[in-house]
């Protein structure tokens, strides 16, 4: 953004230097590769073949390397890209809100076709998936940063800034303002803990003569006797408050910590995975912008439970407006000795936090993929076991947990395992927070203790005449209004937080058919089922929605699902078809009525295929398109 | 007595060596199990999935599942070859495969396991990619059409010839084949035609010029026994063989 002007012209003035400044503040290191590329993007408005080549050779790796990183995230762009690049959050909740239509707006006034730069370079219009800005929606992000509440008047007012080649620094402020929405909050997120309190809490765990050995005999802690039991006692409290991660899998979070504090290597991580990317999820942008001390106090506890000398906090790229304010309280921390060395005047718990930002790809926030995009590479899943408690960040020990689950383990970190355990229900103790979005009267954050049922939370957001609710996303569940009775807890609905509201208006079916776009935008690649099975979901979808579907698409879907459960590689595979099989099974006839009473109909569309043909000689007359149908 | 561990796979014990995979035991010991990706002489990675089996009820890449002592394997099942005949056809939609005029056919992998499982229809509508071929190099030709992304180049560039000849790019169905030169073009890397990279493309994308159709059609290795076999007998066997 800073470097507008280079963007529009071919030869980028210093390119040499300003790549090499930024490798060399990444300390020449390839795991840097993606934050490299970022950085370098930041600063040429796109990665050029000779900044790639340059990145390359910097960092003494192949230049194929590199453009095969740079060409997997749909953030980073090897083509020329619009000085101003705008992209479109795509959630359906955007849909909803007429996302669509203000962008058709926007394109007819810049004169540009979506996903095309403009003729003289000025701006790239597009789509992009879920910016978690769900509950002020519809929103974009404009070269990174995030504007949302759009309507036609904002619309109009971006385009005239454009249009005048405004740098993004002279925009008005309150575009960028981003609300917090808490609308109920309970003990995390009215939490009163300065930062801090949750280290000092577990230091003292220890000091307080908690009697139980260190297991584990490799750590540093060993030399110091009193401090060898305070890990052990933060980790006992964690095991003991039954915490499970928010990210959605539910994971025992004591049983994850304790195994990677068991396995041997050479050095421990803990890393914060902070890549919201679930549609319809927004509650950590929510935390990191309001409770970033929490966050941190989070991850300094578990490092200090698990003998962790480095943290990473992968930030999804989305929130990259978040970052300047998180290295702020970075910095403040370590000026108040909570990171760095002796953190709180305790001799060898020396341990500090790097962030990394994501740049726009979903299944970074599965935790191998997330790893690998931290160790500089294409962020594909790897191949478990070995798992990340043992074979994690550079094959070392690493837990990774979800925003939330860290925020918990500070609060228990200071009250105890027994109190965090008393809220909830029996196999799911705590609290949630659900990110509530859709057609509701006070869409936000809601935190309630787990057990609440759906129709309770539908009533305080005010929802009414609701048709159906997409619980933790699209790779969640759908419910309709036969399940309102349905709880929020491991043992009924687990979520990772998205709780999406459709009244009686939604078609379900586009519902779906959204989701499964997302779906295949977000795909890795890397096994076939998901590759290629994904994309024949959305033409089944496509081809129904075109009005040319019948049963013999229902039965596709059905074989594409089968084939998705039983071979893709990771969750997002597994879970594509979630969003087809759920509306199928409870909205079948918002499918049913748009399909053809035939057994069969070609996807070829003869007459379509004529389109081109008429635009190229301006023709449109009934002469220039088959006799349809019967 | 068999001293060697073993696990089960379709009710029969396989002995196994410590580090093996489910797959590479099961070969060694003679146990076809349907796979494209796999190359005993490389990692496996386990991104085709069609040597999917399922494992003590889970379903697993048998290419990348270590052996584990009597765990059982179901492999030559209805359920699992009906899925390898469609992670088959996938592959042949996703790509543009004309076996009649390819230099590889019969000698391809994905046409043997094609024939070998019974794959009779297209099963997809194609999605007919627009993928331009790189004739740059005097004595290679790549024709990224018939690419199935097995990676087993990259592999053998990597591992054996220690070289980034080849590499992957893009994402989701975008994800193909790139070389490591800024041209974009094999010419411009150190490729060399007797690397072991060059020989490994189980489909017709590295092809030798000046010396295709020099074994004529009905000779070739496809012809002469089904994949099945030809993978039984490639596969390395233990040097020393245990018997009850």
């Amino acid at each position: 953004m800073a470097a507008m002007s280079d963007a529009v012209t071919d030869a980028i003035p210093e390119l040499e230097p300003r790549v090499r400044r930024i490798v060399s503040r990444w300390g020449h290191d390839s795991s840097g590769l993606v934050q490299i590329l970022r950085e370098v993007q930041e600063d040429c408005g796109h990665l050029p073949q000779v900044a790639l080549a340059l990145i390359a050779r910097h960092l003494r790796i192949p230049y194929s390397r590199v453009k095969g990183v740079a060409s997997f995230y749909s953030f980073l762009a090897v083509e020329p890209m619009g000085a101003y690049r705008v992209l479109f959050s795509d959630n359906i909740t955007d849909r909803m809100a007429g996302s669509e239509r203000l962008m058709e707006a926007m394109c007819h006034r810049l004169w540009v076709e979506p996903g095309k730069m403009s003729e003289d370079r000025l701006v790239s219009v597009g789509r992009t998936s879920c910016t978690g800005m769900c509950d002020q929606g519809p929103a974009l992000l404009v070269n990174g940063r995030a504007i949302a509440a759009l309507d036609e008047s904002r619309i109009d007012r971006i385009c005239e800034l454009i249009l005048a080649r405004t740098p993004l620094t002279d925009w008005p402020a309150e575009f960028f303002v981003v609300e917090d929405h808490v609308r109920r909050a309970d003990i995390l997120l009215a939490h009163a803990l300065k930062p801090g309190d949750a280290i000092r809490a577990a230091l003292q765990r220890g000091a307080r003569g908690w009697s139980e050995r260190a297991a584990n005999e490799r750590s540093w802690r060993e030399a110091y006797e009193g401090a060898a039991q305070g890990p052990v006692a933060t980790l006992e409290e964690i095991k003991r408050s039954n915490l499970r991660g928010r990210g959605g899998a539910g994971f025992t979070t004591g049983i994850k910590w304790e195994a990677c504090r068991h396995a041997t290597g050479l050095a421990r991580y803990v890393v914060c995975n902070a890549d919201e990317g679930e549609p319809g999820t927004f509650k950590d942008r929510v935390l990191l912008s309001s409770h970033a001390d929490l966050v941190f106090d989070g991850m300094t506890v578990a490092a200090y439970a698990i003998g962790a000398g480095h943290g990473f906090l992968y930030l999804r790229g989305e929130y990259r407006h978040l970052l300047d304010r998180l290295e702020g309280v970075l910095e403040r921390r370590r000026a108040a000795n909570l990171l760095g060395n002796g953190i709180c005047g305790q001799a060898g718990f020396d341990f500090d936090i790097r962030i990394h930002v994501g740049a726009g790809s979903y299944v970074c926030g599965e935790e191998s993929a997330l790893i690998e995009s931290l160790e500089g590479k294409r962020g594909v899943p790897r191949n478990r076991p070995p798992y990340p408690v043992t074979h994690g960040y550079k094959q070392q020990p690493t837990i990774v947990n979800n925003v939330e689950t860290l925020c918990a383990a500070a609060l228990i970190a200071v009250h105890g395992g027994d109190w965090y355990r008393a809220l909830g229900t029996l196999k799911s103790s705590g609290t949630k927070i659900l990110s509530v979005a859709g057609d509701v009267a006070r869409p936000g954050l809601y935190e309630y203790p787990f057990g609440v049922t759906i129709g309770q939370v539908l009533e305080d957001c005010g929802a009414v005449n609701t048709q159906a609710v997409q619980i933790s996303g699209p790779s969640g569940v759908c419910i309709d209004a036969t399940e309102f009775n349905r709880r929020i807890a491991f043992e009924d609905l687990p979520t990772a937080g998205a709780f999406t509201v459709f009244d009686a208006s939604r078609d379900m079916f586009e519902v779906a058919r959204n989701y499964a776009q997302f779906f295949a935008h977000e795909s890795c690649g890397f096994c076939t089922p998901c590759r290629v099975g994904t994309s024949m979901l959305v033409a089944a979808m496509d081809k129904i929605h075109r009005g040319s579907g019948t049963q013999h698409e229902l039965r596709e879907m059905a074989r594409l699902n089968k084939v998705l459960m039983m071979s893709a590689h990771c969750g997002l595979g597994h879970t594509a078809c979630n969003p087809i099989l759920d509306t199928l099974k409870r909205f079948r006839p918002a499918y049913e009525r748009k399909l053809r009473s035939l057994d069969f109909s070609p996807a070829f569309d003869l007459d379509g295929a004529l389109e081109r043909a008429r635009q190229m000689t301006g023709r449109d007359d009934p002469g220039a398109h088959l006799e349809t149908q019967p | 007595m068999n001293q060697r561990p073993t696990f089960l796979l379709d009710g029969q014990d396989v002995p196994f060596e410590p580090g093996q995979t489910v797959l590479q035991a099961a070969l060694a010991a003679g146990r076809y199990i349907p796979h494209l990706c796999y190359h005993p002489e490389f990692t496996p990675h386990g991104s085709c999935k069609v040597c999917t089996a399922r494992v003590d009820g889970r379903m697993m890449a048998a290419c990348t599942t270590p052996a584990a002592t009597a765990t059982e394997v179901e492999s030559d099942t209805q359920e699992l070859n009906d899925l390898r005949r469609t992670l088959v056809q996938m592959l042949f939609a996703e790509g543009n495969h004309f076996c009649p005029s390819c230099e590889k056919s019969g000698n391809c992998g994905l046409q043997a396991l094609g024939y070998d499982l019974g794959v009779m229809t297209a099963g997809f509508r194609h999605l007919f990619p627009d993928r331009p071929v790189d004739a740059s190099h005097p004595e290679i030709l790549l024709d990224f059409n018939r690419c199935i992304l097995c990676e087993l180049c990259v592999r053998a560039a990597r591992e054996v010839d220690g070289k980034h000849v080849f590499s992957l790019a893009g994402r989701g169905l975008g994800k193909h084949l790139i070389v490591n030169a800024e041209s974009g073009r094999l010419v411009d890397t150190d490729v060399m035609v007797t690397d072991k990279a060059i020989e490994v493309c189980p489909v017709g994308v590295i092809v030798r010029k000046r010396v295709g159709f020099a074994t004529p059609i009905g000779k070739r290795r496809y012809d002469a026994s089904p994949v099945s076999a030809q993978a039984l007998a490639d596969a390395p066997r233990p040097l020393e063989r245990h018997h009850d």
